[in-house]
């Protein structure tokens, strides 16, 4: 690995500018005035950077993604989904586990890492399925995950709902043993048989079979009194309802161990969309209303709801060049989530940059319980870090897009920020806003 | 407007031009040549997704009395069943010069989708998408609506042109949730004037339905009692029958249908003030004795019959209007619709 690198006046957590020296995957230094320290103390290459309007921020992690690899190569693939995540600020993905064959084996799991980390574009943490086969009858290999070379930490048959109460407790009780933690997908499946869209004012009108908010509720509500009556730790992926957050604010007070999730799309854009009928707003759970898209702001901003993700669900463009009910469900996101937060959280002033980088990379870091990711911006730390222009600004424009889909609801809207710079330990994958090389040495 | 995909699009100025016109259309049907030139050398698709006779037969009466070259399209046991797109299936269509598409789908928004593409450039009209809408069935309602209404009011001799239904008190009755024809009826019949009110089992209204400019029953009795000029009965589809929605077809019949003892209470309606009576409407096809008795369905008092007839006089109405407007392919307020 090359030289050094010397970030000059960056504005850490968007607040007072400072240098930031990396060497050898690590922050070696912050502080003011670098440069000469640089200039004396190292005989080796300094690139240096000048980051004047830049914020830096720690490496987002997304607790919640879709690799499509393996089985849906045509879709993403572990190298497009971790380019994307690096031109996106992610230093980490989770990837979800509805893979074909299913991530519910060691064997599927190992496959997923290992081509993480050949791609060295971001890191790849595989998500092992609860079940077998997301079937929600038996339990998957959970163990077996656990001591695999992927080190399995959360469970998820993200896509369907681990509907079942008793298999629910049980998972949990099981993960329990090794640290590991279940990601339910809250979706109470007879209340959405046919479901394509949120039940409400827009479903009635448009004659769209609706997706009653009850049926996330519900689901919520009996997990949070499991997750008290084990013990064991919960975490909601993609909360959408005003009444789920209420829930999970009423579990915390109690002191249960439960975290949750929100999606960028789902703290910005309403069921209103779906006017349309274009089925780039297809999504699950479906876009709700402005009530909750406020009560989601809210709940983000207050802690309630402990992180950002991304549920990145790339598809080709004939799985969304259809009719609304044949469509499928998902939204590109990594790509966007920055802007997309930033606009939602920021630029509205429910919360600063400080707060942003909780929700997208201490937070889901420590959920995992991963010692080198969600790291403060500090000397002695390990570089995986970016730099965010907030000022930039312009269209969102998928079909520039890493990621292999083109299907995002945000394409053509001015969405404020950027990442100019993504560091994993140390190592630029993406320079000036554009991918550089990744820490395998690939070239995008 | 180019394209006809919901009543909700309608203004009053709009729907009265295809009512008035599907007047004059009227006069056509009831010559001895029942045929216009108007749309001669244009091409009208019917594009049917889903089995409807009755209504693609009526839509190609209709071209066909204004001239125009009909092509069939029905997509069971073509290349749309083994997988094509409606992208491909539209874009050949587009291919052999399709002025206007008469789309019938069972996906809700499919027409809209059609017409917001760039598949083709042809008029979009909606002959039933999903459970949205069934613009033309309840514009030939209206039709049906009107002339009686008007009539009652002014004499037969009256012509009802470029009057509407102010004051006029109309049902709905039955599976509203599903019902693509309750729905293009209460944005349409509103428009026009007309006060609906609704009548369901409690499974058979969408969650929403208090946003929408209608009073809600549940007891039918109770909504009768409330003196409608008109009663719509919406079709129960089978399949709704087994035990999900309501325990079975005798208790909807009995709860819900327009039996022989509440024809009794409809025979004494009349429309509003006048001597006339109160009115029958069904969309067909009837299930005769579960949401319709038989007495009720042949009943002097049901239009049933007329709405068929009347379904092709709005249908060359708005092909005509669609088709003979300004020809921009783009949205143009000057067209005729
Ligand atoms: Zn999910």
């Amino acid at each position: 690995m090359s030289g050094a690198t010397l970030i000059t006046s960056a504005r850490l957590y968007g607040q007072d500018p400072a240098d930031l020296l990396l060497r050898g995957g690590q922050i070696a230094a912050v502080g003011d005035d670098l440069r000469s320290q640089a200039a004396e103390q190292l005989d080796e290459d300094v690139t240096v950077i000048d980051a004047e309007g830049l914020i830096a921020l720690p490496g987002m992690v997304d607790l919640h993604t879709h690799l499509r690899e393996p089985g849906r190569e045509d879709a993403e693939t572990v190298e497009t989904g971790t380019r994307a995540a690096a031109r996106g600020g992610f230093t980490a993905v989770h990837a979800m586990a509805n893979s074909a064959p299913v991530a519910d084996t060691a064997g599927v799991v190992e496959q997923v890492h290992r081509l993480g980390l050949e791609s060295g574009w971001s890191e790849v943490y595989p998500v092992g399925a609860v079940t077998v086969g997301l079937g929600g009858e038996r339990l998957a290999e959970l163990g077996a995950m656990a001591e695999s070379s992927a080190a399995v930490r959360m469970f998820s048959d993200d896509g369907h709902c681990v509907d079942n109460a008793l298999l629910m407790r049980r998972a949990m009780e099981y993960v329990k043993s090794f640290g590991g933690f279940i990601a339910q997908h809250a979706q109470e499946p007879t209340l959405t048989a046919e479901a394509q869209m949120n039940e409400g004012e827009v479903s009635a009108t448009l004659g769209l079979p609706g997706w009653p908010a009850v049926a996330e509720e519900a689901i919520i509500a009996r997990d949070v009194l499991l997750a008290q009556h084990t013990g064991a730790r919960l975490h909601i992926c993609h909360v959408s309802t005003a009444g789920s957050v209420g829930i999970i604010r009423w579990a915390k007070d109690r002191g249960v161990a439960v975290t949750a999730e929100v999606t960028p799309h789902h703290l910005m854009l309403t069921d209103e969309l779906v006017t349309s009928y274009n089925p780039v707003y297809k999504v699950n759970p479906p876009l709700r209303t402005r009530v909750d898209v406020d009560a989601l702001r809210q709940g983000l901003a207050e802690g309630v709801i402990d992180v950002i993700g991304t549920d990145h669900a790339p598809h080709p463009t004939q799985a969304k060049e259809c009719e609304w009910a044949q469509a499928a469900m998902g939204m590109t996101g990594l790509e966007t989530a920055l802007p997309v937060v930033a606009h939602a959280m920021i630029s509205t002033g429910l919360m600063d940059w400080r707060r942003f980088s909780e929700v997208t990379s201490t937070e889901p870091a420590r959920i995992y319980g991963h010692q080198h990711q969600g790291r403060p911006l500090q000397a002695g730390e390990p570089a995986n870090l970016i730099l965010v222009d907030p000022q930039a600004a312009g269209p969102i424009r998928p079909e520039s897009h890493a990621s292999k889909g083109r299907n995002s609801p945000f394409a053509g809207l001015e969405l404020p920020g950027r990442v100019r710079y993504t560091f994993l330990a140390g190592h630029p994958t993406l320079a000036e806003g554009e991918l550089a090389t990744s820490l395998t040495g690939r070239a995008a | 407007m180019r394209h006809l995909l919901s009543t909700a699009d309608l203004t009053r100025t709009q729907a009265l031009r295809i009512l008035d016109t599907a007047e004059e259309m009227t006069g056509v049907s009831a010559r001895e040549v029942k045929k216009l030139p108007t749309l001669r050398g244009r091409t009208v698709v019917n594009l049917f997704f889903e089995d409807s006779t009755r209504t693609r037969v009526s839509f190609e009466a209709a071209a066909k009395r204004l001239s125009a070259d009909v092509v069939n399209f029905s997509a069971k046991g073509s290349s749309v069943s083994k997988g094509e797109s409606l992208k491909d299936t539209v874009q050949t269509l587009d291919a052999m010069g399709a002025d206007a598409i008469v789309i019938r789908h069972g996906s809700s928004g499919a027409p809209a989708q059609l017409a917001a593409s760039d598949w083709s450039e042809a008029a979009v009209v909606n002959a039933g998408d999903g459970t949205h809408e069934h613009p033309t069935q309840a514009l030939l309602d209206a039709l049906t609506l009107r002339r009686d209404w008007h009539a009652a009011h002014y004499g037969e001799a009256s012509s009802p042109r470029g009057t509407d239904l102010t004051g006029m008190r109309v049902l709905i009755v039955g599976d509203v949730l599903h019902s693509r024809v309750a729905r293009s009826n209460i944005w349409l019949l509103t428009t026009l004037g007309a006060t609906v009110s609704l009548v369901a089992p409690g499974t058979l209204l969408p969650v929403g339905v208090e946003s929408w400019p209608v009073t809600v029953h549940y007891s039918f009795d109770q909504a009768l009692a409330a003196g409608p000029d008109a009663v719509i009965m919406l079709r129960v589809q089978a399949e709704r029958m087994g035990g999900s929605f309501f325990p079975n077809a005798a208790e909807y019949a009995r709860r819900w249908g327009l039996t022989e003892e509440r024809l009794a209470v409809v025979n004494q309606l009349r429309l509003a003030e006048t001597e006339a009576p109160a009115l029958i409407l069904h969309p067909g096809p009837m299930n005769r004795g579960v949401e319709i008795s038989a007495a009720a369905a042949d009943s002097a008092q049901s239009r049933i019959t007329e709405q068929v007839t009347n379904g092709v006089s709005v249908r060359m109405a708005v092909l005509h209007l669609l088709l003979t407007g300004s020809r921009g392919h783009h949205d143009d307020d000057r067209s005729s619709l």
